[in-house]
Formats: structure tokens, sequence, C-alpha cells
């Protein structure tokens, strides 16, 4: 098993701590694991994005020009890895603030209407853990419980009463797709 | 009465301090660095601090400290003494750390190091001979050279259109909360050498029980690049140099703040 | 965690005595990572924020002369201003471990990956003659195990030791395993193990002195010829490299650090093809790995250097491949990091091999 994997969008969504988050769950799987960052002045706006890869056997290469699975929360995102997706891949997008949609029919398409579900739930913060569920949705690599023993891990111990919440935002996210 | 009857262990009244090598310097003669050295050396000596102390070595005329105070010693690159006495002083706590500089080192290409040093109150002691010229490079001007005051690089005379003034670092030191001991002394007579042991003393005996930095500036003469005999030198820098640079106690506080 | 965490950790774990760094992206997270684990409480280590890069090396310096286990970290602009201190600690013969997170130049450049200080790490950096020891780490594992292997080679020879990483090995998280706790040593370990440390002078007849200044000429020679004797020997002794898929291989790719698993990845999608392309990892970029260069140099039609620079350890491998083999080379610049797909266009266009 192999997955690679994209998440893209603006600084400040929460792309590097999700895709940080989804790591740790593959660590808790006893997967191989890399996190590679685009890094830079761009923590608070800008683009920001993440390649995480997991898999069962040693990883090459950190830096990829096609991807598994997208997951894209921007207009710049969307136009930029869009076509970087393999043939048969997954793009998940959240549709607001997107004006032209995804037009290829040789991938699965998934919109999540995170920003909406993360107002349903009270807590803006909850977006990325939305799109995480909806991700895991789609393409199973690692399980719930890795994910939320991974949250536990990354999660400082003054947070960790907002694990049901995040478990929640999780399971939203699942249903969404 | 014989000359042997009187030259006597009990009748010795001064002798070479045991960690002053016996080999000869490279200073000029009338040059205020051997006062200072031998001072340092009795100091330790007394003190019976020389197994734990570490000096270092600047560039400029001490650059060959080492070869002259039998201690542990390392030769910085110029200007980078206090940022080495930092390392070696932390790491190693029970030492007794002080650098050794001139005024090129300490207060021109060291000025960053020299600073922050101080400003993190690091237990070291400094110690600044400041003569107002460039002496191991050939007479250049110094960050401390005195206005009209001529030298290899200000043939005219020093510039302050041209050149900037003359720094008087040590007064910026005094202002900064992690210095505990300030003081500005000279060795041109027997009472001012006196006073300098003194200091050089206190300043020590603050870095042993970890009070802070304290430097002790020593306005000195530099008969060779100033071009007088020693004598005249002495009374140059008694006429000129201590009205720029008076001597005294800029700071003196139990603790640092 | 991120490479440059993972440095932290290892050095803490290593049993150094003191890390004096400044802040620079993309390697600041050693010091903050140093910061926030406080091994002052613990192991006793001196964890301090200097006031400039020039000043850090220099504490380094001062801190390596009494026997210590010091480092620095930081990325290429701040790597430069440390160059003084480097060539001081090569030539007092004194050990150290300094870490460069390469980031694109020249100049103020580009916060984002490179390679372009190959040259200033293994071909001197400083004034004078010397090497340092050059170490090219590729995964996080090795951030983390190349910070023993450092301090210990430079304690060996007695000669400074570098990590030259770039941007994405520092800034990357994978999987590590952390070594365990070791002491700090003594200071009676440390005044037996090195004799020549200035420690105060104890029991010592005399004072040691520690010193890079010598003006008598025959004795400088001496000096520089005992530098020499000490480089010859690790290049003796301490070459390291991986080789991949090159038993077989017709085309062989030379590339270090991140970039090597790029290429790794690369191969990987060439031999599902069937073309039979070998990688050359050299792990030491100083000592170089020339006979295995050479001896791939024999075996293959052409040889592809891949780095994130205009071409710099490329004259190693033609140096160390002389007339055997055709090497070419596939850079990009200012932050710009290959994919995988681009290397073996690079191939393709060099060789004309049919991928």
């Amino acid at each position: 098993m192999k997955e690679e994997i994209v998440i893209a969008g603006f600084g400040g969504q929460g792309v590097l701590s999700m895709g940080k988050i989804l790591a740790y769950a593959g660590l808790m799987d006893n997967l191989e694991v890399t996190w590679m960052p685009s890094y830079g002045p761009e923590q608070r706006g800008g683009t920001a994005n993440v390649t995480v890869i997991l898999s069962d056997s040693p990883i090459s290469s950190p830096v990829l020009d096609s991807f598994d699975t997208a997951v894209v929360l921007n207009q710049q995102s969307l136009d930029k890895f869009e076509s970087k997706v393999k043939p048969g891949g997954t793009l998940i997008y959240d549709p607001s603030g997107i004006h032209h949609l995804p037009t290829r029919t040789d991938i699965t398409v998934v919109p999540v209407d995170a920003t909406e579900a993360a107002i349903e739930l009270k807590n803006s913060k909850t977006y990325n853990m939305i799109l995480l569920g909806a991700l895991l949705k789609c393409r199973p690599v690692v399980e719930i419980d890795a994910v939320l023993r991974g949250l536990k891990k990354t999660l400082p111990e003054r947070h960790h009463h907002l694990l049901p919440l995040n478990e929640q935002a999780l399971r939203k996210g699942m249903e969404m797709v | 009465m014989k000359p042997e009857d009187i030259i006597k262990p009990e009748n010795k009244v001064y002798s070479r301090p045991r960690l002053l090598n016996d080999v000869n310097t490279h200073y000029c003669p009338g040059c205020s660095h051997g006062v200072v050295h031998k001072l340092v050396a009795e100091l330790l000596e007394e003190m019976g601090v020389e197994d734990k102390a570490i000096g270092i070595a600047p560039v400029g005329c001490a650059v060959f400290a080492y070869n002259y105070i039998d201690i542990d010693w390392i030769e910085a690159a110029h200007g980078r003494a206090p940022a080495l006495a930092t390392a070696a002083s932390r790491l190693n706590p029970e030492c007794l750390v002080f650098t050794y500089q001139g005024d090129g080192d300490l207060a021109a290409i060291g000025t960053a190091e020299t600073i922050h040093a101080a400003n993190r109150g690091e237990n070291i002691t400094i110690i600044f001979i400041n003569n107002g010229i460039y002496g191991m490079t050939g007479g250049q001007m110094a960050p401390t050279t005195l206005l009209g005051m001529k030298t290899a690089t200000t043939p005219y005379g020093r510039n302050s259109e041209l050149n900037g003034y003359p720094l008087a670092i040590t007064d910026l030191l005094a202002r900064l909360d992690g210095t505990c001991y300030v003081t500005r002394q000279a060795v041109h007579t027997p009472a001012a050498v006196r006073k300098t042991k003194a200091a050089i003393k206190k300043a020590f005996t603050n870095s042993l029980e970890k009070r802070g930095t304290s430097i002790v500036e020593i306005v000195s003469t530099c008969n060779s690049g100033w071009k007088l005999t020693p004598a005249q030198s002495n009374q140059w820098m008694v006429e000129h140099m201590f009205e720029k640079y008076p001597l005294g106690d800029l700071k003196n506080v139990e603790h640092k703040a | 965690m991120k490479g440059n965490e993972a440095i932290a950790h290892a050095a803490i774990r290593y049993g150094a005595d003191g890390y004096f760094g400044y802040p620079i992206t993309p390697q600041s997270e050693v010091l903050e990572t140093l910061a926030e684990l406080k091994p002052w409480e613990t192991t006793g280590m001196v964890v301090l924020q200097a006031e400039s890069e020039v000043a850090a090396i220099n504490m380094v310096y001062g801190g390596a002369a009494t026997g210590k286990a010091v480092m620095t970290s930081s990325s290429s602009p701040g790597v430069s201003l440390k160059q003084e201190g480097i060539s001081y600690l090569a030539a007092s013969e004194l050990p150290a471990l300094i870490v460069n997170v390469m980031r694109g130049g020249p100049g103020l450049g580009t916060i984002q990956p490179s390679q372009a200080d190959y040259f200033q790490a293994t071909k001197g950096g400083g004034h004078g003659d010397y090497h340092l020891i050059v170490l090219s780490p590729a995964t996080v594992q090795e951030m983390t195990d190349f910070v023993a292997l450092g301090f210990d080679l430079s304690f060996k020879y007695r000669t400074p030791a570098m990590i030259l990483a770039d941007g994405i090995v520092g800034q990357m998280m994978e999987k590590v395993v952390l070594p365990p706790q070791r002491p700090r040593r003594t200071e009676a370990e440390i005044r037996e193990q090195c004799p020549w440390a200035v420690t105060g002078r104890g029991s010592r007849a005399h004072g040691n002195v520690v010193t890079s200044l010598e003006l008598d000429s025959a004795k400088m020679e001496e000096n520089n010829l005992r530098f020499q004797q000490t480089y010859r020997t690790i290049e003796e002794n301490e070459v390291r490299f991986q080789e991949y898929f090159t038993d077989d291989a017709e085309y062989l790719i030379v590339a270090f650090g991140s970039v090597a698993r790029i290429c790794l990845k690369a191969i990987e999608e060439a031999r599902a093809k069937g073309v039979k392309i070998g990688l050359l990892r050299p792990i030491t970029l100083w000592p170089f790995p020339k006979a295995e260069v050479r001896r791939l140099a024999e075996q293959v039609k052409g040889i592809l250097t891949v780095e994130l620079n205009a071409g710099q350890m490329i004259e190693d491998v033609r140096l160390a491949a002389g007339e055997a083999a055709p090497v070419a080379h596939f850079g990009r610049m200012g932050g710009i990091v290959p994919n995988p797909g681009e290397v073996l266009e690079a191939l393709k266009e060099n060789f004309s091999v049919n991928i």
C-alpha cells in the first residue's frame, strides 16, 4: 500500500496540521510516513501545501509530481493540483470560494462543504478535521482510531478536552461524502 | 657589608611572579602591557586561582599573552574574545575566565561581542588596554584615537567628519544591566599600578562569585605608535588621554541588576 | 518529527555539552526545540542564542577549546558568516559539529531548499588549507544519526564536522528512532580524553594553549603537513556512500541528500519500464567516494549528477570518472526542487535513453 496525498489551501486553514495528524495516524498504524510542507512566510494567509506519503514500504522521494489524492481548499490550489492527480485518483475540494469547478472526468471529484459544516459545529477550527474525515471515507488509508491516537499525540495536553469535538468533526466529514 | 650578606631570601622584597614565564616579551620598551601582564600573573598567584584560570588572548599586541603567563589560554579571532569567554565560562562554571583585549579588538571589530557578552552579564572579566592606536599593525587609527591625533591612517590627525569621534566604549558598557563593575585605570605611576591591581582583583573576585561582567579599562601608552619616548608618552597620556578617558570607577554594584 | 527537531533531540541524547546558535529560516527549529526541551535542567547542556552567527561560531570555538562537545546550526547566509570560526576550529584542531540546512543563494537568496553550498562545505569555505568532514543526510533518521556520527568523527580526528542538509530534510517530518540518552562526559573524562583542552591548569605543570597562530614559517608548514596527514587518513577510512540498483546499471545517477531520494523514485519508474539505472548516493561529501564513482564509471554508459545547484558535485564526479564515462549535470536553483519526472527527462536529453 502506498498513498501519495497533497493538501493545499490558504495558510491558517489548518493545511499543515491536517497533514501532520494524517502522518501521525500513519505512524500509529506502523506505516512509513513523510510530511513535506511548502514552508515559508505564509503562516497567515498566502498559500500553503503539504505532501503526505503513507506506505508499508520505505519511501523514496518526499517530493512528487503526481498524487493519488489531492485535498484543495481554494481556487489557486485547485488550479495548481487538479492536473496532478493520477488518473483514477481522488480530488476533494471545498466548493466555497471556488468559481471554476474541476473539469476532469478520469478522477473521482468530491465536493465537501466543510466551511458550512464547521459553522454547523460552531467551531471554525474543526474545518480541517471535517475534510480529513471526508478524505478517510474516500481513501480509508488509516483507521479512524489511529487518527484519534495521532491527534492525542500532536495536541498539547491542555487541548485534550477538544478531542471529542474533533472526533465529531471527523465523523461529520465522513458522513458528508 | 658584602653583597652576599644582603642577598638572602629573607631580605627579598620583590621578584618576578612565578606565573610570568622567563622569556623576553615582544613588547616595546615602555609599553603598558608588560606592567598589566605582571599584575595579572601576580593576582592569579596571590588569589590561588592559577589552576582554574582560563585566559582569552586577543588579536593585537597582546596576541602572544599566552607565551608570557603560564596558565591555560585560548587565542581568539580578532574581536571575538568575549564570545569565546562566554562559552568557556558557561561550560566551565568553576573556572575564572578573563579576556585581555586592546581597543581595536574590543571597541571596533569586536564591539558586538563585547556589548552582548556584557549585556548578558557573563561571569567574566574583561581587561581592556586602551592606547588609542593599533600597535601591532603599525600605528593605524583605533576607535579610541583622539581627535587631531596623527596615526598611519589619519596622517593629518583624526577628523570627526572623516573618521567619527573617539569611542568611550566603557561608558556605554557601564550602562548595561549585565555589568557589575566598570572602572578606568592607568599604570603610569606606582600609585596607579597599585590601584589597577586592586581593580583587577575586584574584577576577578566578581567573576569567581558570579556577579556579572566586570570591565577594567587601562588607559595606556604606545610610545612606538605615538612616536614619543616612554616618559613623553606618559606625560602625553596624562595631558590628553585622561581628558577624554578620565580615571575612576564608572560602576560598582554588589549584584547585577 | 521534523529533521531540524531531530537534530535537537539527537544533540541532547548524544550528551552534547553546548549549542550556540542564531535564528535563520529554514533551521530555526533546532534552537527552538532545544529551548523547549530545556536540557540545562536535565543533562546540563548549555543552550544559548548568540547575538550573531559570528559570535555563535566563536562560542563554539571557545567551548571546543575546553574539550566540550559543542555545536551550532544555521542556514547558508549564516554559515557564510561562520566561516571565520570554522577556519579557526580547523586550524586549532578542535572538534565541533556545524549543521547547515541549506537554502537558495547567493546573497539573501531564498528560504527554499538548495544544495548550493557544496563547494563551500567540501572545499574549505573559510581561509587556508583545510577540510571539514561533511555528512549528507537524506532522511530525518539520518539527521538524527549523523549528530552522533559527526561528533564522534570530529573528536576522533580533532577536526570540525558538518552536517550539510537541505531545506527539504530539515523541514520534512518522518518516523525517527531516537538513540538512548548518553551521559555527558565528566570533567575527569574530558581531561583524560582531551589532554590538549583548556580546562584550567589543574594539576598540570604548565598551561595548555589553544591557538591557530604560528609566525615561524617552518613550524607553520609542519602544522599544515600534520593537518593534511589527518585529511589523508580520513580519506582512507571514512568514505561513506550508498548504492541502489547499481549491479546491472547501464546508467548512473549521482545525487546527495534528499535529491537522491527524488532520483530513486525516478529510477524506480524507469526500472518499471525496463531501463537499468543505478544510484550512487555519497553520504560523506568530503571525503568523496572517488573510487566508487570510478568503478561504476567503468561499468555504465553515462553518469548524470542531479543537484539543487548549477553543478558543483559534478566536478568531483568528473575528476573521479575521468574518461571512463561521460558525465552530465541536471540541476534546479533558486529553491525549485525537481520532481522525479524531470530527472527522467534529463536522462533522456543527455544520453538519448529511451524511457
